[in-house]
């Protein structure tokens, strides 16, 4: 008996967290996938009825809007926190003498919550009594900044403050990325007489391309994911005008009680992650595995 | 590391005026930057040592005239979260309580799980392992409406134990990914040497692998507790009045819509629930950052 | 006496792949055999299988006359020193010899004592409170062995303990195992894949190749009448010279011609009876070729052959010449006043050739 433990210990070791991934991932998934397949609404039911919630889903308006909104943010979003990313990294890289101490403020946001990221910014940009009257103050009476309720500008200011959350921790990334550069390739070019600005364009930064990819990933699933910065900023509002597919899924779920359609919109997010995710997962674990 | 500034071919006088100009240019910018990233946390300091009366009359950036502890004090223990008026006490300790056990657990388990994958493969531990990795990725919302039954179920839900298990399940893909990368790093010689010596499984993890898990365990740590005390999404579905973690709280402070609007006592309140992760990455910057980049990179 | 141990029909598969076939093997106490083979043979797996650290998918293996074929690694009292020595990193190199015996629940004084027996016998006493990370790696390298030795085991197991150490350590440290199995009378069973080091250690050699015994035997029976061209041309530095040739009179005393691409065949007598069949490998070690009048005997034979290079190497000059389409190599004396470009006449011993089948690549002889 000892004898069998001993020899089986790894497997008994690793097996409860095995089957808590199979029931609460996996299984889980599946209790999703099913309900969005049915007429649940206060309470789930089990009754298959084809794609029902998702053609509700696709006719909602306020879905229309969240859906457009992650258009909006994630490709903002993305784009400028790398372009940002990339410039803070080049910059730092250039034998900076108190490089620590800037590292350290450009990452900081990193650490909050994003409730704590999202009160800050509904303060600071709160009009009546933020940016706009402070410029105002400052000589501009008719300076306007009101895209905190604006429903046509307050998708905007969400990602002002993810930027601001998620920039420093691009930088990161990038600036690990240049220290990776073999040096010696640099010095050749130098030597070869290629000014700095094309040994950034030319020789660098396309020598970074796994971690332009790794940071595009990171900040799409961050997008995707997106829940508390709404809910903290904007509350979703005004109306549902600053809406996610989060923020859809969370009020369907315990707000409205309408589960089959919280399960059929957690399962359009799902499938938008591993869109983006597996391909890359798939081609990271090949590439270990060779 | 290779010096970029290095002055090029040109006239020694013009490249020289040309660098300082540049090198001007840089720290002004970086300086931008800096302020760029800390206004809002200076704007949050000043905010909440000033009263209402001046934040109404004077400027988001102003220093505060009359510098009052007063917002702080309302926000730790007079402030409203709904129809209590306790402040944010009770709920920062609330994520005391998940966030240690929960960490703890998590870590333990992930150590153990990563030593498994990374020195006794077996048939499947990879397969196991891929799996595991792939949970880390799922968006939450999609286990929500199952885990709220399953919790209730269980009879813990909105309760503190139900919300430490939550936060256990669903760290333990990252834990034991920190762990399996750090252990595949250690060569399976010393498994098989400390196997020969006559150790079995759990005195080698014991004996020669935890004692060299410092490093890692740190980052772990450090990554699952900023993770455990900044969730919101699990705590605001999961929790009850009373059980709701700091960050939750904190929600329903700034969002009451009850009374005056105090935004002195909001900024004292974003500070406090962000303080703990804050001083977390002040003293260990170096392995938040290696939590971040190993988490989001895979190693 | 029983041996110490008895590999009986060995098999190792990992899935579909074959790693190890039918591996039979038998060492009696005191033997020092050497595992020796290129990369991926299979060497290094079948020493885990005698250690216990893999499965064996069949036959069975015993160790001092006691079935061991599933017994865990800690019951089947061996030891094993690695490649990388792996030495626990957290604990002090007294701390790394002691552990075993303090996972086994034996008593402070005895572990003491025999500390102190092993680190003298390694000299290793001043190195005692030190770190691994604190030494070089000969002073790992004797840890290993220090934490090896204090099990005194039926069976000591190596795995490439010297190819981590540069080329003047590893010599030191083969003579010291070398005084080390003669002064113990330890058995040994050790993997290289450097035949020097199975030549120069071994009482008995085991060559594998794709995961099959090639031959097993003494080093001079494995040097001097290797079972088939891979043993020939594996074994020996500078390699055994292996030549194609035709058999145009074989039995009692047989007629080897020999093509050239430059100049007349060469023909060689070789005067045992041999049955031979037309086309063979002829195997001559280069030392088994001198300069005319610098070689004697029954067999001897002398032929002008051209020089194409001379490598002087110190103490011996080599010369190659072309024989049969091969690049062969001479091992002459340092005096020589062979000179590329020009005819020479060498002395071939015949009495030491070996034959192998063109097809097979079996020895003939």
């Amino acid at each position: 008996m000892s004898e069998w433990l001993e020899n089986h210990l790894p497997k008994v070791v690793l097996a409860p967290s095995f089957i808590a991934v199979l029931i609460f991932v996996y299984g889980f998934i599946g209790w999703t996938a099913w309900v969005s397949l049915t007429r649940s609404k206060l309470l789930p039911k089990y009754e298959i009825h084809g794609f029902i919630q998702y053609e509700r889903l696709f006719d909602s308006p306020r879905w229309d809007t969240a859906i457009n909104n992650l258009y909006i943010f994630g490709a903002l979003f993305i784009v400028i926190a790398m372009v940002l990313g990339l410039l803070l990294a080049i910059l730092l890289d250039q034998k900076i003498r108190v490089e620590g101490v800037i590292r350290t403020v450009y990452l900081y946001p990193m650490a909050l919550s994003m409730i704590v990221t999202g009160t800050a910014w509904k303060w600071i940009l709160n009009p009546g009594l933020g940016i706009e009257s402070m410029v105002q103050g400052w000589g501009f009476p008719n300076f306007e900044f009101d895209w905190l309720v604006n429903p046509d500008y307050a998708i905007y200011t969400i990602v002002i403050a993810a930027i601001w959350q998620s920039s420093g921790f691009v930088m990161a990334l990038f600036l690990a990325g240049l220290r990776s550069v073999d040096g010696e390739i640099i010095k050749a070019a130098q030597v070869d007489g290629i000014p700095t600005w094309r040994i950034y364009t030319a020789i660098i930064i396309p020598s970074m391309a796994p971690i332009f990819l790794s940071a595009f990933i990171v900040l799409a699933h961050l997008a995707i994911k997106s829940f508390d910065l709404v809910i903290a900023l904007t509350g979703g509002g005004p109306g549902y005008a600053t809406d996610l597919p989060a923020t859809y899924m969370y009020a369907m779920a315990f707000s409205r009680g309408d589960i089959g359609q919280a399960a059929s919109s957690a399962m359009i997010m799902m499938l938008v992650v591993f869109a983006i995710v597996v391909p890359y997962l798939y081609s990271e674990l090949r590439a270990k595995n060779d | 590391m290779t010096d970029l500034s290095m002055p090029q071919t040109q006239t020694r006088s013009q490249s020289a005026t040309g660098k300082i100009a540049l090198r001007w240019l840089l720290y002004v910018l970086l300086g931008l930057f800096a302020l760029y990233y800390l206004m809002p946390l200076f704007v949050m300091l000043t905010t909440s040592l000033k009263s209402l009366e001046e934040i109404r009359t004077g400027s988001l950036i102003s220093l505060p005239r009359e510098v009052s502890f007063d917002a702080w004090k309302t926000a730790w223990s007079g402030a409203c979260t709904g129809i209590q008026c306790e402040g944010l006490r009770p709920y920062f300790w609330n994520s005391v309580l998940i966030a240690v056990p929960a960490v703890f657990l998590s870590t333990l388990i992930g150590a153990l799980n990563g030593y498994v994958v990374a020195q006794w493969r077996f048939k499947g531990a990879n397969i196991i392992f891929s799996l595991m990795l792939f949970g880390c990725f799922i968006p939450f919302q999609v286990v929500l409406l199952p885990m709220a039954r399953l919790l209730g179920m269980m009879g813990i839900a909105g309760t503190i134990p139900g919300l430490i298990f939550v936060h256990v399940i669903y760290g333990l893909g990252f834990t034991t990914l920190f762990f399996r990368n750090y252990y595949v790093t250690i060569p399976s010689e010393l498994t098989k040497a400390a196997r020969v010596d006559g150790a079995g499984f759990l005195r080698i993890f014991w004996s020669i692998f935890l004692p060299l898990s410092l490093p890692i365990i740190v980052v772990t740590v450090i990554w699952q507790f900023t993770q455990i005390w900044n969730d919101f999404l699990f705590g605001v579905s999961f929790s009850q009045a009373g059980t709701q973690p700091v960050t939750v709280a904190l929600n329903n402070i700034v969002n009451s819509t009850t009374g005056v609007k105090e935004y002195n006592v909001d900024m004292a309140a974003a500070i406090i629930a962000g303080l703990p992760t804050l001083l977390v990455y002040v003293v260990a910057g170096k392995y938040f950052i290696r939590g971040l980049t190993a988490g989001s990179v895979k190693g | 006496m029983a041996p110490i141990l008895d590999i009986n029909k060995l098999y190792k598969n990992y899935g579909a792949t074959e790693i190890l076939k039918d591996i039979n093997i038998s060492i009696e106490p005191g033997d020092f055999l050497v595992l020796v083979g290129p990369s991926g043979c299979g060497k290094s797996t079948l020493l885990n299988c005698i250690a216990g650290l893999e499965e064996i998918t069949d036959g069975t293996l015993a160790i001092g006359g006691k079935d061991m074929t599933h017994v865990s690694p800690k019951d089947r009292d061996i030891a094993m020193v690695f490649q990388s020595y792996a030495l626990y990193p957290t604990m002090s190199v007294a701390k790394n010899i002691t552990f075993g015996m303090k996972v086994r629940g034996v008593d402070q004084a005895t572990q003491e004592a025999k500390l102190n027996d092993v680190a003298s016998l390694l000299q290793i006493e001043p190195l005692l409170n030190r770190r691994p990370s604190q030494l070089s790696g000969g002073q790992r390298q004797r840890v290993a062995m220090g934490r090896a030795l204090v099990r005194d085991p039926k069976l000591f197991l190596f795995d490439e303990p010297l190819s981590n150490l540069d080329a003047k350590l590893r010599v030191e440290m083969r003579t010291e195992i070398k005084k080390l199995h003669q002064t113990l009378d330890a058995s040994i069973v050790y993997v290289t894949h450097d035949q020097i080091e199975a030549m120069t250690l071994a009482t008995k050699i085991v060559v594998l190749k794709g995961g099959i015994v090639q031959q097993i035997g003494s080093p001079a029976e494995i040097y001097n009448n290797p079972a088939n061209l891979f043993v020939a041309d594996f074994m020996g530095s500078p390699a055994m010279n292996l030549i194609p040739a035709q058999v145009t009179k074989s039995g009692s005393g047989a007629q080897i011609v020999i093509s050239r691409d430059a100049g007349e065949t060469l023909v060689l007598n070789d005067a045992r009876d041999l049955s031979l069949p037309e086309d063979v490998i002829l195997g001559l070690r280069p030392e088994d070729i001198a300069e005319a009048g610098f070689r004697a005997g029954d067999g001897v034979q002398e032929a002008a052959c051209m020089v194409d290079m001379v490598e002087p190497a110190g103490a011996d000059t080599y010369v190659v010449s072309e024989l049969g389409g091969k690049q062969v190599t001479a091992r002459l004396h340092a005096e020589t006043s062979a000179q590329a470009g020009k005819m020479l006449n060498l002395a071939f011993d015949m009495s030491k050739v070996s034959y192998f089948a063109k097809e097979t690549g079996e020895r003939l002889n």
